[in-house]
């Protein structure tokens, strides 16, 4: 019973910190939402701070679990990388908060994370399943054995940066009709 | 137990490494009081011949057309084969083919020429082998112990380890803390500096080499001589693919495995960050 009502707590809370951000967002604002009452809020979440950290397992935990499905389909990287890329663009349209989150709450604020969510602790679930689908890759002969980090802040800061100019408005065709040229570029730049 | 049981020693293509590696042993002559080494490559014994034996030790590799004692080296290793109740192939040569050529019941990726009777042969590899290793297997059968042998007819007792466990840097590996350079006294030498101590069978760092040291306590690192495929190429390398390591501890998964990597390196020990003799405990 507990567990559940937590869960709830925690999708309000996301809604509410993807759309208003962190620091405008009060614990008030999640328990006028949940229609409970502050105290109780406190008897779920030690602090503001101790739900954002668990937020953020818990979005790191979900894109995690959805990319580990891809890894294990007996199929090329190229494939791989539309499907996460699809994967990516379709949780952006229909669960917005869930990115929002990632890109509002945890990218722009790292000062809440720094104590208990240093380095990539709280995003390793989601982090992980990239350097196995990048190994991977490299193993069969896909992809260019090169430096982890450079691999993923192309794939992850060009998928992030067009859900951002789409949030903005600023693409003119639906998201989902980007996920093949982005793809395409993505496999291009990491292709063997 | 067996009294004294004859052991022939016969050399195949190879370095003598493990015979000179077996003279360090500190209490070798008394070890020789309980053998009859009939014929060793080196040591001092009588002039060879092909003749039954107790026990048959192979050191070096397997070669055709190898020429042996006005014959061929395989002839008269197959001779003695037969001839001998049991058979050690001694070193990475003997064992796997290591540096030299084949093994007597496995190759790197195939099996060997002796493979069907392997239930006669058990494998010490090893580039040299540790002489305690020899030692501790000729008591065993002269005491006639039960030998336990994994899937590559090693001896559980000494290969069920890993070279890693032991090694004096082991806190280092824990909080992924790397010895950027070689030659340093601190830091692990598993990301950067080629060691394969966490997927090799060996007790390198549990019985230490002239009973002081091993390679990564030196400073250099495991080298897997221990295991089929070696030598692998560019020993003092490490194979990544996108900046991970290509092969993990044993007895992990990937994803177990670099997810706990990932959250040592984010949690980040200080003490193990910087030299040790600059640290101060800010407590």
């Amino acid at each position: 019973m507990k567990e559940t009502k937590k869960e709830l707590i925690m999708k309000t809370a996301l809604i509410l910190f993807a759309k208003k951000g962190f620091y405008v967002t009060t614990i008030a604002d999640i328990a006028k939402e949940m229609g409970m009452s502050v105290g109780n809020m406190y008897n779920y979440f030690a602090s503001k701070e101790a739900l954002a950290k668990e937020l953020l397992l818990y979005t790191s935990k979900k894109f995690g679990d959805e990319i580990r499905k891809i890894n294990e389909l007996n199929i090329t990287s190229k494939e791989k990388i539309e499907k996460i890329i699809d994967l990516y663009f379709s949780m952006a349209v229909n669960e917005p908060e869930l990115v929002d989150y990632f890109m509002r709450v945890y990218l722009s604020n790292k000062e809440i994370f720094k104590n208990g969510c240093e380095g990539m602790l709280c995003v390793s679930a989601f982090v992980t399943e990239i350097m196995i689908f990048f190994e991977d890759g490299v193993r069969k002969k896909e992809l260019k054995n090169q430096d982890f980090f450079v691999a993923f802040g192309l794939f992850m800061g060009y998928i992030g940066g067009i859900v951002f100019l789409n949030n903005d408005g600023v693409l003119p065709k639906p998201l989902s009709e980007y996920v093949k040229d982005v793809s395409e570029n993505i496999y291009n730049a990491l292709k063997a | 137990m067996l009294l004294k049981p004859k052991i022939i020693w016969i050399d195949g293509v190879g370095c003598n490494g493990c015979s000179h590696s077996f003279l360090n042993l500190p209490y070798i002559e008394r070890l020789l009081n309980k053998i009859d080494l009939v014929y060793h490559p080196i040591l001092d014994s009588l002039e060879f011949k092909i003749e039954k034996s107790d026990i048959l030790i192979v050191e070096g590799a397997l070669r055709e057309n190898f020429p042996k004692f006005e014959t061929n080296l395989i002839k008269i290793i197959e001779e003695l084969f037969i001839l001998a109740d049991k058979v050690i192939a001694v070193g990475s040569c003997a064992s796997f083919g290591g540096m030299f050529g084949e093994g007597l019941i496995f190759n790197k990726e195939k099996i060997g020429r002796f493979y069907a009777c392997k239930s006669k042969v058990i494998n010490l590899p090893g580039c040299p082998i540790h002489p305690e290793w020899l030692a501790y297997l000729l008591e065993m059968i002269i005491h006639n112990r039960e030998i336990l042998l994994d899937e590559e007819n090693r001896p559980k007792e000494i290969y069920s380890f890993t070279s890693h466990s032991g090694c004096v840097r082991n806190e280092y590996f824990d909080w992924k803390v790397d010895a950027e350079t070689f030659g340093t006294k601190e830091g692990c030498l598993f990301y950067n500096q080629g060691c394969q101590a966490p997927f090799t069978h060996s007790s390198c760092n549990r019985i230490l080499w002239n009973e002081v040291n091993s390679k990564p306590r030196a400073g250099i690192p495991c080298f897997g001589c221990t295991e089929r495929n070696f030598p692998k190429e560019n020993l003092f390398q490490t194979d990544t693919m996108m900046g991970i390591p290509t092969k993990i501890p044993l007895g992990v998964s990937k994803r177990a495995y670099l997810t706990l990597a990932g959250i040592a390196k984010s949690l980040k020990n200080e003490r193990l960050e910087e030299k040790l003799f600059s640290y101060k405990n800010k407590k």
